[in-house]
C-alpha cells in the first residue's frame, strides 16, 4: 500500500515544485469538412470542433480534481487548414481563422492550433492562400495559432518558403505593433514538424492521425531542479540517474491523466509529449536546472553539454513510463517563458548564437525570442534558414518563433502576458544575408552516409 | 475505488473527528490512518474506500477542501492512482 512518504513526495512536487500536466490537447481531423463553399466549410468545422471538444475543458477540470494535479491548459489542434480548406473556392482563409477562434471560445480552450501549411517541398494553391492569410488571421484573432513546416530531413529546405516566412513574421509584427507584435508569438516555422505535437503554437493534427485523438504534454522543470539540488556535487552517473527517475515519475502522471481523459471523453489516446516546459514562475525554469548542474549562468561554456545530457535523460526516464511517446519530447528553451533565461539575457550571459547551438541538442528551437523591430525580413529568414538547417542535417525537429517588436530596440523589455511571459529584446547580427535569401529555390536533402 | 486524504496544518482539537464525521456522512470507509505531529504541525494521511458512497468523487474533494478552510488546515483528497502510477511499476 502507498505510504505517507510517497504521498508526501508527490504532493510536494505539485505544491512546491510546480508539477503539473501542461496540456491536454485534442486533435481533431477536419478532412471530412471539405466544401467548395467557404461559408459551409466554416459551419462544418465549427460544428465538428464544438461537438468533439464539447466536454474537453470540463473533463480536464474533473480529472484535475480527482487526482489533485493541475492541468494548466486544455487545447485543440486541427488538420492543417491549407489541406482542410484546399477545396474552398476563395482567395483568403481569414474567415476560417475567425471560425476557429469562435469555436475555441465556445468550448473554452485557450489556444487552437492548425492554421498551418506543410510546404517543405513546395506550395499548393491552398498553401499560398494560407500563407497570405496568416498575418491578418493572427492580428484579428486571439486564440488561433499558426505553424508552417518549411523543411525536412527527407526533402531539404524550401528556401522560397523561408524567404516568405521572414516576410510573414514582419507583416504580422507590424499588424500587431500596438500590442508589442504579440501576433508573432502565435506563429512557428518548423523543420521536421511532428504531426502529434500537443504544445502551442506549433500543434496541428497530422493527416496520418485518427479522426480524433488525445495528446498530453507533461511538464515539471521545478521537480527536476529540486532533484538535481539533491545530487549536488555528485558525479554525472548519479546526476543522470536522478534526472531519469524524476522524469519517469513525472511522465507516469501524464500517462495516467492521458488515459483517464481518453476514457472519459471516449477518444483514443495518442501520445505523451515528454517535454520539460518552463513557465515564467520562479523555480519552474530550464535555465535554473542547467545552473543547478553547476553553471554560473545559462549560456556559460558547458551549457550545451548540460542541456544535451538533460534532454537525453528526460527521454530515457520518460520512455519507460509511457506506452506511446511522441510530439516534441525534449527540453524547451524559450526565452520569454523562462525566468532564468530572461535573467541570463539581462546580464549578457546568453546570445542568440548560443541559443542556436543549444537547439542542436534539444527540442525545439529558437523560441519566444524578442528581437529589434527594425530587423529586416531577410535577416529573419536567415535566422530561420540556419535553424532549419540544424533540423534537416540532424534529423530532428527545430523551430523558430521570434518576435520583431516594432518600435523597440535592444535591451528594452516586452511584456507578452500570462504563460508567454516577458523578455528583453536581444541583439541580432546586423550583417546582411539579403543576397543569399533572394536566391530562391530549394536546398536539397542532405546525404546520410559519411556522417561527420 | 480508493482515495488518499492528506491533512496538514496547525494542530488543534477535533481535526480527525471532523474529517471522520464528514466521511461517515458520505458512507466513505476508512481503511488506514497514520498521523504525526511535527513541531506543532498536524500531518495525517488516510486511505479510504469510496465504493459504498453515493457521493461523486469531485464533490467529496470540494467538501473536504471546504471543511479544511473552516478549521484552518489543508485537506486534500486524491484518487490513489496518482500515487500508484508515480511510485509503483
Amino acid at each position: 500500500m502507498i505510504n505517507r512518504w510517497e504521498v508526501q513526495e508527490t504532493n510536494n512536487m505539485i505544491q512546491e515544485d510546480h508539477l503539473d500536466v501542461r496540456t491536454i490537447t485534442m486533435g481533431i481531423s477536419l478532412q471530412d469538412c471539405a466544401d467548395e463553399n467557404i461559408d459551409k466549410f466554416n459551419q462544418k468545422i465549427y460544428d465538428k470542433i464544438t461537438t468533439k471538444a464539447e466536454n474537453l475543458v470540463k473533463t480536464g477540470e474533473d480529472i484535475e480534481k480527482q487526482f489533485g494535479i493541475p492541468i494548466v491548459n486544455k487545447r485543440i489542434s486541427v488538420t492543417p487548414i491549407a489541406i482542410a480548406a484546399a477545396g474552398c473556392k476563395t482567395d483568403s482563409y481569414v474567415s476560417v481563422a475567425h471560425t476557429l477562434d469562435r469555436a475555441a471560445k465556445t468550448v473554452g480552450v485557450n489556444f487552437i492550433g492548425g492554421f498551418s501549411a506543410l510546404i517543405q517541398k513546395g506550395c499548393t494553391i491552398g498553401d499560398r492562400i494560407l500563407l497570405n492569410s496568416i498575418p491578418q488571421a493572427l492580428a484579428e484573432t486571439s486564440r488561433v495559432c499558426s505553424s508552417v513546416n518549411v523543411g525536412s530531413t527527407k526533402t531539404g529546405i524550401n528556401m522560397d518558403a523561408v524567404k516568405r516566412m521572414g516576410e510573414i513574421v514582419k507583416e504580422t509584427a507590424i499588424l500587431t505593433q500596438d500590442i508589442d507584435s504579440l501576433g508573432c508569438a502565435k506563429f512557428v516555422v518548423f523543420c521536421n514538424a511532428p504531426e502529434d505535437n500537443p504544445f502551442m503554437a506549433g500543434a496541428f493534427h497530422g493527416v496520418g492521425e485518427k479522426d480524433t485523438i488525445i495528446n498530453v504534454g507533461v511538464s515539471g522543470p521545478g521537480v527536476v531542479k529540486k532533484a538535481i539540488e539533491s545530487a549536488k556535487g555528485a558525479d554525472f552517473e548519479t546526476l543522470c540517474e536522478t534526472i531519469k527517475k524524476t522524469a519517469f515519475k513525472i511522465t507516469r502522471v501524464g500517462q495516467l491523466v492521458a488515459q483517464e481523459a481518453s476514457k472519459r471523453l471516449n477518444v483514443p489516446f495518442g501520445i505523451i509529449d515528454l517535454s520539460l516546459a518552463p513557465t515564467p514562475a520562479i523555480g519552474d525554469s530550464i535555465a535554473e536546472i542547467l545552473e543547478g548542474m553547476g553553471l554560473e549562468s545559462v549560456g556559460a561554456p558547458g551549457t550545451t553539454a548540460a542541456l544535451a545530457m538533460l534532454n537525453d535523460q528526460v527521454k530515457k526516464g520518460g520512455v519507460m513510463a509511457s506506452s506511446y511517446v511522441g510530439g516534441l519530447s525534449g527540453a524547451f528553451i524559450p526565452v520569454s517563458e523562462d525566468h532564468g533565461m530572461i535573467e541570463a539575457v539581462q546580464k549578457g550571459a546568453i546570445t542568440i548564437e548560443k541559443l542556436e547551438a543549444m537547439t542542436c541538442v534539444c527540442s525545439v528551437g529558437l523560441d519566444m525570442i524578442a528581437i529589434p523591430g527594425d530587423t529586416s525580413s531577410a535577416t529573419i529568414s536567415g535566422i530561420i534558414a540556419d535553424e532549419m538547417a540544424i533540423g534537416m542535417v540532424n534529423a530532428k525537429t527545430t523551430a523558430v518563433r521570434v518576435i520583431p517588436v516594432i518600435g523597440k530596440g535592444v535591451g528594452e523589455m516586452v511584456e507578452f502576458g500570462g504563460l508567454l511571459g516577458y523578455a528583453p529584446i536581444m541583439p541580432v547580427n546586423t550583417f546582411s544575408c539579403e543576397e543569399f535569401i533572394q536566391r530562391g529555390g530549394r536546398i536539397p536533402a542532405p546525404i546520410h552516409s559519411f556522417k561527420n | 475505488m480508493k482515495g488518499i486524504i492528506t491533512v496538514v496544518g496547525k494542530d488543534q482539537v477535533g481535526i480527525i473527528a471532523k474529517v471522520c464525521t464528514l466521511l461517515a456522512d458520505n458512507d466513505v470507509n476508512i481503511l488506514d490512518i497514520s498521523q504525526t505531529i511535527v513541531q506543532g504541525y498536524f500531518n495525517m494521511m488516510m486511505i479510504v474506500d469510496v465504493s459504498q458512497s453515493d457521493s461523486i468523487f469531485e464533490q467529496l474533494v470540494e467538501d473536504l477542501d471546504n471543511l479544511g478552510k473552516q478549521i484552518g488546515v489543508i485537506i486534500k483528497f486524491q484518487h490513489e492512482d496518482i500515487f500508484n502510477s508515480m511510485h509503483r511499476i
